[in-house]
C-alpha cells in the first residue's frame, strides 16, 4: 500500500516537474490574489490588523483550488484516474499519493508566499519558524485532504468546475479560521505561544479526522 | 402515506396554533423584554437544524456504505430541511440579536459554525441538482464531511467566551418559561418528522416513476 | 494477495441504468480462454457500457458478471490484476516517456522488477528506439502500441479492447490483428468492442450485436459481418 502510494507521488512529481505549470500558474495565481487584497485592504500604506495572515491563507485556499483543479484536470484527459483505479493496489493508496503530491506543491507555494506577504505587509511572518511552519503544514493538509477527496469525486461528474469551490470552501471553513488565527497570534508583538499550540493541536484533530474520512470513504465514493 | 400522517398534522397544526399563548404566557425576560420571546422559535428550530444535519449524514453514511436508495431518499430530504430550519434560525437569531446586543450579526463561532453548516446543506442540494449522474454518492460524501462539522458548532460556545449565550443556560430555565420552550420543542420537532416524511414519499414517487419509465423500455 | 485465476467468463443478464435511461438491457453471453469475442453495434448501444462492466468499473444494476467461480464484488483488487483494458482514452501520461509510463503501471500492478517488465514491453512493441521520448510527441498508432503494451504488462487473462482500431494505419492495423491473434494462443480471454466489420471478419470467434442495449444477435464463427449487421440493424427497428 505504500508503495502505491509512492509510486503515484513519484509519478506526480515527475510529470509536474517536466512542465511545472501547475506550479506556476499556482503560484503566479496566488500571488495575484495577495496583491489584489492588498490593492483592495491597504490604506495610506497600512494593512488591516491581522491583515497579513487572512490575505495569506486565503492566497493559499484560492491558489489550492486552482492546483486541485488542474492536477485532476490532468487524470481526466487520457482517463488515466480510470487506470488507476484499474490497478490492484489499495484505492485509498492512490488517495494518499495525491494528497501527498498536492502538499508538496502547496508547500513549495507558501515558501514563496510567506516571504512576499512578510515583505509587502511588513508582517513580522519569519520571527517564529518552527510554530509557522507548524501551522502551515496541518493547515494545507486539512485542506488538502478534503479538496483531494472532492476533486476526485468530481472528476466525472458535470460542473466540476465551479462545484469544486462550492464542496471545498464550507468544509474547510474550520481550517481556515484555525489558520488564520494561529498565524495572527504568531504575528503579535508578544505572541502568546499557548495559544498558538491551542490551534495548532485543533488543525492535527482536524486533519486526523478529515484524513480518516477520506481513507474510509475514498473506495466507495471512486466506484459507480 | 402512512395511516398517522393526516392526524398528526391536525395535531401539529393544532399545537402551533396554541404555542403563541403559551409563550406569551411565559414571564417576561427581565433585561430584553418582549423581544426575548423569539427565543422560542429560535431555539428549537436551532435544534432541528442540527438533528437535520445529523439525519442526513447518518443517511448519507448508510447510503455510501450499503446502497440504499431509501437512505439516499432520507438523506435528500433531510438535507432540505437542514436548509429550511437553517433560514428559520438565521432570520429569527439576527432579529433578536439586533434588539438584544444591538448588531444584527456577530462573526463568533457559534454563528460561523452554523451559517457554515447551513452552506454545506445548500452544497449539497446544488450538487444534486447540477451534478449530473453519480451526484448522489458525492452529495452523501459531502454530507459525511458535513456531519463532522456539528459536533464542532456545539462544542464551540463551550470553549470560546463569545457574545452568544452559553449552552448552561437552558437547564437554569425558571419552570414556566421551560414549559413554553419545551412545548415548542415539540412543535418543532413533530413538523420536522411530518416534512421529512412527506418530502421523501415524493421522492419515492419519482422513483417509482423511473422505475416505470425503464420497465417501459423492455 | 492470493493469485486468482479463471478460464471462463459469464454474463448473466446484465442490465445497466442510468437514471431513467436503460444503458445495458439483460446482456447474457460466455466466453471461454483463447477466444476473442466481438461486440459490434451503433454508437449508443452500449459497447463500452458493457466492457466496463466487465472491467468491474461499473457495477451493473442487476445481473451479474462471473470470472469463473468468483465475481468483482467478492474478489476486487485481486481480481482486477488479471484484468486489462485498452480504453478510447488510452490511459497514458503525455507528460511521460514510454518507459516511464510502463514502468509506473507495471509498478502499479505489483512487478517484481518494473524496469525490466517496461523494457521488455517496449521490445514487443517495437518502439524500444522512441522509449525515452514523452508520449505527447508519438503518432495516435504508436500511442496505441503503448497503450497496448501497458494493458499488457501484468500478463492478465482477460483483455478487453475499446475501439482499439481507431485512426490506425494499415501498418498498425496489421499488427494489432497478430497481437491479438497471439493473445488468443496464449489462452486469453480477448473481449473487442469494435465499428470495424470488415476487420472483425477474420478475427472474431463470436461476435455480439448490441442494439440500444440489448443484444440484438450472437453469431459463433462469424463470415459475413456486414451483411449480418445490416439485417440485425433493419429487423431490430
Amino acid at each position: 500500500m505504500i508503495r502505491t502510494a509512492w509510486l503515484v507521488l513519484k509519478k506526480d512529481l515527475t510529470v509536474e516537474v517536466r512542465s511545472l505549470e501547475i506550479a506556476y500558474t499556482t503560484l503566479f495565481f496566488a500571488i495575484s490574489c495577495v496583491l489584489f487584497f492588498a490593492f483592495a485592504l491597504v490604506k495610506e500604506g497600512k494593512a488591516p490588523e491581522d491583515g497579513a495572515a487572512g490575505i495569506l491563507w486565503i492566497a493559499i485556499a484560492f491558489g489550492g483550488t486552482l492546483a486541485l483543479g488542474r492536477t485532476f484536470e490532468r487524470e481526466r484527459q487520457s482517463e488515466t484516474l480510470r487506470a488507476l483505479l484499474m490497478a490492484p493496489a489499495a484505492r485509498p493508496a492512490i488517495y494518499v499519493g495525491k494528497l501527498l503530491g498536492i502538499v508538496a506543491l502547496l508547500v513549495a507555494a507558501e515558501i514563496v508566499l510567506v516571504p512576499l506577504v512578510a515583505f509587502l505587509f511588513q508582517a513580522p511572518l519569519l520571527s517564529h519558524p518552527f510554530w509557522l511552519s507548524a501551522v502551515l503544514l496541518t493547515g494545507t493538509i486539512g485542506f488538502a485532504a478534503v479538496g483531494t477527496l472532492f476533486s476526485a469525486m468530481l472528476v466525472r461528474a458535470r460542473s466540476r468546475d465551479v462545484l469544486l469551490p462550492v464542496l471545498l470552501y464550507p468544509i474547510t471553513v474550520p481550517v481556515i479560521i484555525a489558520g488564520v488565527r494561529a498565524t495572527a497570534a504568531l504575528l503579535q508583538p508578544d505572541v502568546e505561544l499557548a495559544l498558538v499550540r491551542f490551534w495548532v493541536a485543533l488543525l492535527i484533530a482536524l486533519d486526523a479526522v478529515f484524513v480518516t474520512l477520506a481513507l474510509w470513504t475514498f473506495e466507495p465514493l471512486m466506484t459507480d | 402515506m402512512p395511516k398517522w400522517f393526516l392526524p398528526l398534522v391536525a395535531v401539529a397544526a393544532v399545537m402551533f396554533a396554541a404555542s403563541p399563548f403559551l409563550i406569551a404566557n411565559a414571564p417576561y425576560e427581565a433585561t430584553m423584554g418582549l423581544v426575548q420571546k423569539i427565543f422560542y422559535y429560535h431555539l428549537p428550530s436551532a435544534w432541528v437544524f442540527l438533528l437535520s444535519a445529523i439525519v442526513c449524514g447518518i443517511a448519507s453514511a448508510r447510503f455510501l456504505f450499503g446502497g440504499s436508495p431509501r437512505q439516499d431518499r432520507l438523506a435528500y430530504a433531510a438535507a432540505e430541511l437542514t436548509v429550511l430550519f437553517g433560514a428559520i434560525v438565521l432570520v429569527t437569531g439576527p432579529l433578536w440579536a439586533r434588539k438584544a446586543w444591538g448588531v444584527w450579526w456577530q462573526w463568533d463561532v457559534r454563528l460561523t459554525s452554523s451559517l457554515m453548516g447551513w452552506m454545506v446543506a445548500w452544497a449539497y442540494l446544488l450538487v444534486r441538482k447540477y451534478g449530473g449522474p453519480g451526484s448522489d454518492k458525492l452529495a452523501a460524501g459531502l454530507a459525511l464531511f458535513g456531519m463532522a462539522n456539528v459536533p464542532f458548532v456545539y462544542i464551540s460556545v463551550n470553549y470560546w467566551r463569545t457574545i452568544h449565550p452559553a449552552t448552561s443556560v437552558v437547564p437554569t430555565l425558571p419552570v414556566d418559561m421551560g414549559l413554553a420552550l419545551w412545548f415548542a420543542v415539540a412543535c418543532f420537532l413533530l413538523l420536522f418528522v411530518l416534512l421529512l416524511r412527506l418530502r421523501v414519499y415524493l421522492e419515492e414517487q419519482r422513483a417509482r416513476l423511473d422505475a416505470l419509465y425503464l420497465s417501459l423500455d423492455e | 494477495m492470493i493469485p486468482l485465476d479463471f478460464e471462463d467468463l459469464t454474463a448473466d443478464e446484465v442490465s445497466r441504468h442510468f437514471g431513467r435511461r436503460r444503458a445495458l438491457s439483460r446482456i447474457s453471453f460466455q466466453t471461454r480462454k483463447g477466444s476473442i469475442l466481438g461486440l459490434l453495434g451503433p454508437n449508443g448501444a452500449g459497447k463500452s457500457t458493457m466492457l466496463a462492466v466487465l472491467a468491474t468499473l461499473l457495477r451493473p444494476s442487476s445481473g451479474a458478471v462471473r470470472y469463473g467461480t468468483h465475481t468483482a464484488a467478492a474478489s476486487g483488487a485481486t481480481l482486477r490484476s488479471r484484468i486489462g483494458i485498452l480504453g478510447h482514452d488510452l490511459f497514458l501520461y503525455p507528460e511521460l516517456t514510454a518507459r516511464e509510463n510502463l514502468a509506473f503501471f507495471a509498478g502499479l500492478y505489483g512487478a517484481a522488477d518494473p524496469q525490466k517488465a517496461a523494457d521488455a514491453a517496449l521490445e514487443h512493441s517495437g518502439l524500444a528506439d522512441r522509449a525515452d521520448d514523452p508520449v505527447a510527441s508519438f503518432s495516435r498508432g504508436m500511442r496505441q502500441r503503448v497503450a497496448l503494451e501497458r494493458a499488457l504488462i501484468h500478463g492478465p487473462r482477460l483483455v478487453l479492447l475499446d475501439e482499439p482500431f481507431t485512426g490506425l494505419d494499415d501498418a498498425s492495423t496489421a499488427a494489432l490483428v497478430a497481437r491479438l491473434q497471439g493473445l488468443r494462443e496464449s489462452d486469453a480471454i480477448v473481449v473487442l468492442a469494435t465499428h470495424d466489420l470488415d476487420l472483425a471478419e477474420g478475427l472474431l470467434d463470436t461476435a455480439l450485436f448490441l442494439r440500444d442495449g440489448r443484444l440484438a444477435e450472437a453469431v459463433a464463427r462469424p463470415d459475413s459481418l456486414r451483411s449480418t449487421y445490416r439485417t440485425i440493424m433493419r429487423r431490430s427497428t
